[in-house]
């Protein structure tokens, strides 16, 4: 664990010295504002604080897992490329804690720049009144969500040569996962059932933008998280053997 | 220090290597030759337990590399023939990052850094960004990395390429101070550098180790022990005609001949310099220069893959 951690700061130092980190982190913000002005305040009908803070979250959860595949995509693939993967894996340093460092990295600086999004809902509070419990929960989907969504993109890095190629895999991955509940409106029960559960976003993330907590939601978007991991952990080890 | 038996690796259906067998003693500097995807580098990153094998078996230090493959890299110091170089990090924290991930404290490591950062001469260069830094200090910082746990075992995978002139002789006078205080494996195209820098050679072809042992014991192996060059001030014909007549001597041809100074390639059954120079001084030449064939590793390797291509 202690060199998971070593190597998260050395990531996220990276984070913050390169430009990449800055971009991802301005273009967020930026898309964000421009829905955030655009939906949530631009509509032609009044709404209640509550539907604005849901039309915010709605949108954010898409900006999460774009950022997510552009944050992720580099993780592995980008030092394969480079060749300075070769220091982690000729160093004692287990693959799971190789993989678990660059996730913590990623997810560190998702949330900085998810959590940097916060004066849009506080903007509410000009005209109208913020539920703190529909914010808290809203930022927890973020959360899961983004975490989700970076290990899987870590497992697309993972497989991948290259970065470009690490973002086809990790967001085909992730479309596939979202559009999954479409199958459940063609197939019966309980396969339907199935598909519906395992839908990244339809099922599992309205009730956050809502300010509800399920632990289901919360369950089903940790054990995404680990199972990605853990295949991006077994990648690596397959990659010593070719 | 280091035992390999029938150690082989398949990429697909194809053999980068097949059975090697060969063991290296501790405190030995050992060069790796071979020719462009002969398998040195593939052998190296089994050895740096980066790659795992198909087959066969590799201890270091009497630790397995499958078995135990953390207990070994504490024991490693590699440098890829591409130096992992992290190009936004200043050398100082790269070098630190390095030594923590080997296991150093963190109280030891600033004496580790400053330790490697003086054995390659980059002191001056502790703040620096590596993405700033020239090919050759590049090449050091990534020979740092490999020194900065202090490790029983370097394995340097082209640590010469790339560099000019001036930084040869630097990287070759580190790696003949590093001999004995580690044990040292080289893999490198420069063939003049590994003569200089090493005990002994393994000859890799097609991922084969065809021959080892000394530059001698390879060259009398082979027969490429006597070849000789000479430049004269003197008539070429005599000057053949005497160093025929030497005792020893198997073949003598004119490579060059100009109004000043002829030069003679002479095969010999052995090293037979003294008694040709005094043979051609007697006879009234003017002996220019006396030398061994231009690169004697250069012909055993040669000689070795005509002997691969003809088998």
């Amino acid at each position: 664990m202690k060199a998971a951690l070593l190597i998260a700061r050395r990531e996220l130092g990276s984070y913050l010295r390169t430009m990449s980190g800055y971009i991802i982190a301005a273009a967020v913000l930026l898309v964000d504002g421009i829905l955030w002005n655009a939906f949530a305040l631009g509509a032609q009908q009044d709404k209640h604080s509550a539907e604005v803070l849901s039309d915010f979250f709605y949108f954010s959860s898409g900006t999460t897992m774009i950022a997510a595949v552009f944050l992720s995509m580099r993780l592995v693939a980008e030092e394969r490329q480079t060749g300075t993967l070769v220091l982690l894996t000729s160093s004692p340093v287990r693959d799971r804690e190789i993989i678990l460092g660059k996730f913590f990295s990623a997810f560190a600086f998702l949330a900085m720049v998810t959590l940097a999004t916060a004066f849009m809902p506080a903007l509410i509070m000009v005209n109208g009144k913020l539920s703190i419990g529909q914010v808290a929960a809203g930022y927890l989907g973020l959360l899961l969500l983004g975490s989700a969504a970076l290990a899987i993109g870590t497992l697309g890095s993972a497989l991948a040569r290259s970065q470009v190629l690490a973002a086809i895999i990790s967001g085909s991955m992730l479309v596939g996962l979202i559009v999954v509940w479409l199958l459940a409106a063609v197939s019966e029960r309980p396969l339907n059932d199935v598909f519906l559960a395992l839908a990244l976003w339809g099922r599992h993330f309205p009730p956050f933008q809502a300010g509800v907590i399920n632990l289901r939601d919360v369950a089903y978007y940790l054990l995404v998280t680990y199972f990605a991991l853990f295949a991006a952990t077994r990648v690596m080890e397959a990659r010593r053997w070719q | 220090m280091i035992e390999v038996r029938e150690l082989t690796k398949y990429f697909g259906g194809r053999a980068a290597i097949r059975e090697l067998n060969f063991d290296i003693r501790p405190g030995e500097a050992v060069g790796f030759v071979g020719l462009n995807g002969a398998g040195k580098t593939t052998a190296l990153k089994i050895l740096g337990c980066v790659l795992l094998p198909s087959s066969g078996q590799v201890r270091v230090d009497g630790v397995e590399v499958t078995a135990e493959p953390h207990e070994v890299r504490r024991k490693i110091g590699f440098l890829p023939d591409v130096p992992p170089l992290y190009d936004e990090m200043t050398v100082g924290a790269y070098l630190a990052f390095a030594a923590r991930l080997r296991g150093v404290t963190g109280r030891d490591t600033p004496v580790r850094v400053q330790e490697s950062e003086d054995k390659l001469a980059l002191r001056d260069m502790h703040d620096e960004i590596i993405g700033t830094l020239s090919y050759g200090y590049r090449q050091r910082v990534g020979v740092a990395q490999a020194l900065v746990h202090r490790p029983r075992l370097l394995i340097l995978d082209e640590p010469t390429a790339g560099l000019d002139p001036v930084q040869i002789v630097e990287m070759r006078n580190l790696i003949r101070r590093l001999r004995g205080e580690h044990t040292v494996l080289i893999s490198s195209h420069f063939l003049a550098e590994i003569s200089q820098t090493c005990d002994r050679l393994l000859v890799i072809q097609a991922g084969e180790i065809v021959a080892q042992g000394t530059e001698e014991e390879l060259a009398a192996a082979l027969g490429t022990a006597g070849e000789i060059e000479v430049a004269l001030r003197g008539p070429a014909a005599t000057a053949l005609d005497v160093a025929r007549q030497v005792p020893g001597v198997l073949d003598a041809q004119i490579a060059h001949s100009a109004a000043h100074e002829v030069v003679l390639k002479i095969r010999a059954r052995e090293d037979c310099r003294p008694e040709i120079a005094r043979a051609l001084v007697l006879a009234g030449h003017q002996l220019l220069r006396l030398d061994r064939g231009a690169s004697r590793l250069e012909s055993i390797f040669i000689e070795l893959a005509q002997r691969e291509r003809l088998s």
